[in-house]
């Protein structure tokens, strides 16, 4: 893939998704293996009214998403044009809660992709990538036609 | 569990829902029949990950495994106990298809600090699931 299709197709799947668009994901950046999205703070998506902090679950769903962006990523396009992929398995590590109002920002890396499965690790912060509010490992089926 | 207990326990599950704006983002809700609490995701266009298929988003289908473990810790927690989310695992076993989905919890072992709990989710019916989540979670004093 191009630099240009890659930006398009990362566009394509915060703007395009559903639940992408119902969370108000926006794309931070996209390369090759590798894709980063953030989450903007939002009243509705609050898991804690006591301490307005963004769900557990809103941060369970940047992760997969951006996992999901990195592995797709990680194709060569131009040689498998209709691959496509699905979580098998996502680990998650909580390390501490976002700030209050905090928007999350989640960055991944497909570290290994085989015909198979594309393996990818991801951290998910507030502030910087260096004090985590989540770590995460996941595998992807990948699905060829 | 008696009359008064359930009646307590049902209280203690709608505090818990009711209090979490994210919950009704998802659209979740969940009944008691006696002490076991099931979660109830009915089906919603913005839940979409996949729109080929359709298929729940991943990230959907863990939250609701995640809010399952959360409100049935509420249930069974007494005292004013809230808890957090430690770690989770989540395994992605078939697509969430555009279906009311449900879920139940299995407290595998609750200590004074930390709660091992098992979720799995459903469509049709419990015997074929389509995620299950392990989990561990923080009980700590709320005051």
């Amino acid at each position: 893939m191009t630099p240009d299709e890659m930006q398009a197709m990362a566009a394509h799947m915060v703007a395009s998704v559903p639940q992408a668009h119902a969370l108000g994901l926006t794309l931070v950046s996209v390369g090759p293996s590798r894709g980063a999205m953030k989450v903007p703070w939002r009243e509705d998506l609050v898991g804690d009214p006591a301490t307005d902090v963004i769900a557990g679950g809103v941060v369970t769903a940047l992760i997969d998403h951006c996992c999901g962006l990195a592995a797709v990523s990680a194709f060569d396009r131009s040689v498998d044009p209709t691959v496509s992929t699905a979580t098998l398995d996502l680990r998650i590590d909580y390390m501490r809660p976002a700030a209050p109002r905090a928007d999350v920002t989640c960055e991944a890396h497909c570290y290994k992709l085989t015909r198979t499965i594309a393996f990818v690790r991801a951290t998910a912060f507030d502030a910087t990538s260096d004090d985590p509010v989540a770590t995460a490992q996941a595998a992807f089926i990948v699905k060829r036609p | 569990m008696s009359e008064p207990a359930a009646q307590l326990a049902a209280e203690r599950l709608q505090a818990f829902l009711e209090g979490v704006p994210y919950v009704r983002f998802l659209g979740l809700r969940a009944e008691m029949a006696g002490d076991e609490m099931t979660a109830i995701l009915p089906f919603a266009p913005h839940l979409i990950g996949n729109m080929m298929i359709p298929a729940l988003h991943g990230g959907v289908i863990g939250a609701m495994l995640e809010l399952t473990a959360l409100a049935q810790l509420a249930v069974i927690e007494e005292s004013a106990r809230a808890a957090k989310t430690i770690d989770v695992t989540i395994d992605y076993l078939r697509p969430g298809l555009a279906l009311t989905s449900y879920a139940r919890a299995e407290v595998r072992k609750i200590g004074r600090q930390i709660a091992s709990v098992h979720v799995e989710a459903w469509q049709e019916t419990p015997a074929r699931p389509f995620a299950a989540l392990r989990g561990h979670f923080l009980l700590s004093d709320k005051g």
